[in-house]
């Protein structure tokens, strides 16, 4: 299993940017890339989230069980979606 | 600060099983800062409180509720406000779930941006749904009988009939309704949305509903942390002039005091 804390070079997918070493995602409506091999738990580090706060939708399945992050490899095209409680009535 | 309906008065409210010992569920939306949020909850007495779900801010590094509303104090409602399908709706409710604290939802299906009304056909849709996936559905909806039977029916374990639209501040507008609904379900009447002050709240207490849901009365007053507290007294208040029974409304004038023993009454 990958250490969460490796460092993680994470942006937005640029136009130019078609290495074959990086990973195009879609994080929460917005194209991203991220190294190849990149788990989501490294995704979530790179991000600045707290897993234990949110909630990952992962190509349209629901992650219910927050271990599998360290071991989920994310793909090139895959859809993720981050949620979290906010405010609400 | 202590509750003025003590056990010896009332009941606790149990919804599926569970006991609450406030009758108040307040939301946590439209405060200015989270700081202002969770003091007025706090005066509230409130042990229900509802969250939404939205995507995390990645740019902004938004944080969430959670970083400042300790779910260890407080029971977390999930709402799935936003939602304007059944599909929608179904889920956001299985992504609040994946947060790990309950299984309960907060159904709303929206059917009218304008008047944010309820869609009632896909909200007993959803709650079938949700409900054989072991969720408990607090159902919203509005304030129509036929539609809380098929609700109740479909497995909620409370309907939230509105005492008026999301956020209007109207008060309850069908007392009747509100009384027909509650006379004939068996699940837990809490109503949801529509009170704008705490006259509000107490009316709608007095009616005989188990309990009452708010956010904008009590965020977007003034004074949210002054409001929450009377909200609070008041739906107590209208709880146990609820339970007390009140007086016949008469069309007369009946005296309070003896109308005998006047000074300078003559005997005959």
């Amino acid at each position: 299993m990958l250490s969460v804390h490796r460092p993680l070079i994470l942006q937005r997918m640029t136009p130019v940017d078609t290495s074959e070493r990086t990973l195009s995602i879609t994080v929460n409506g917005t194209p991203r890339t991220a190294p190849a091999g990149a788990t989501l738990a490294e995704l979530l580090y790179a991000l600045e989230l707290d897993p234990r706060l949110i909630v990952v939708e992962h190509n349209g399945v629901i992650l219910r069980d927050r271990a599998s992050f360290a071991t989920l490899a994310l793909q090139s095209d895959d859809v993720l979606e981050l949620v979290h409680f906010v405010g609400g009535g | 600060m202590s509750s003025l309906a003590t056990v010896a008065l009332d009941l606790p409210l149990t919804i599926a099983g569970r006991d609450f010992q406030s009758r108040l569920i307040v939301g946590t939306g439209k405060y200015a800062t989270n700081d202002l949020m969770v003091r007025a909850i706090e005066a509230s007495g409130a042990e229900v409180v509802t969250v939404a779900v939205r995507r995390v801010d990645l740019d902004r590094k938004n944080a969430g509720i959670l970083h400042d509303l300790d779910p260890a104090r407080f029971f977390l409602l999930a709402n799935t406000a936003g939602c304007y399908t059944a599909t929608d709706a179904v889920r956001y409710a299985r992504l609040a779930r994946a947060a790990g604290f309950n299984e309960w939802i907060k159904l709303e299906v929206i059917a009218d941006e304008a008047t944010l009304l309820p869609d009632p056909i896909a909200t007993v849709e959803a709650t079938h749904t949700l409900t054989a996936e072991g969720f408990r559905v607090m159902a919203y909806t509005n304030d129509d009988l036929i539609t809380a039977l098929r609700l109740e029916d479909a497995g909620a374990v409370a309907v939230m009939p509105l005492a008026s639209p999301i956020g209007s501040g109207l008060g309850l507008l069908n007392p009747f309704a509100i009384r027909t609904i509650k006379h004939r379900l068996t699940v837990p009447v809490i109503v949801d949305a529509g009170v704008g002050t705490a006259s509000d709240a107490c009316v709608a207490m007095e009616q005989g509903i188990d309990g009452l849901l708010m956010n904008t009365g009590i965020a977007a007053a003034r004074d949210p942390v002054r409001m929450a507290v009377a909200m609070r007294a008041a739906v107590e208040a209208g709880r146990l002039a609820y339970l007390a029974g009140r007086m016949p409304r008469r069309e007369v004038a009946v005296p309070s005091s003896p109308v005998t023993g006047m000074v300078g009454e003559s005997w005959t």
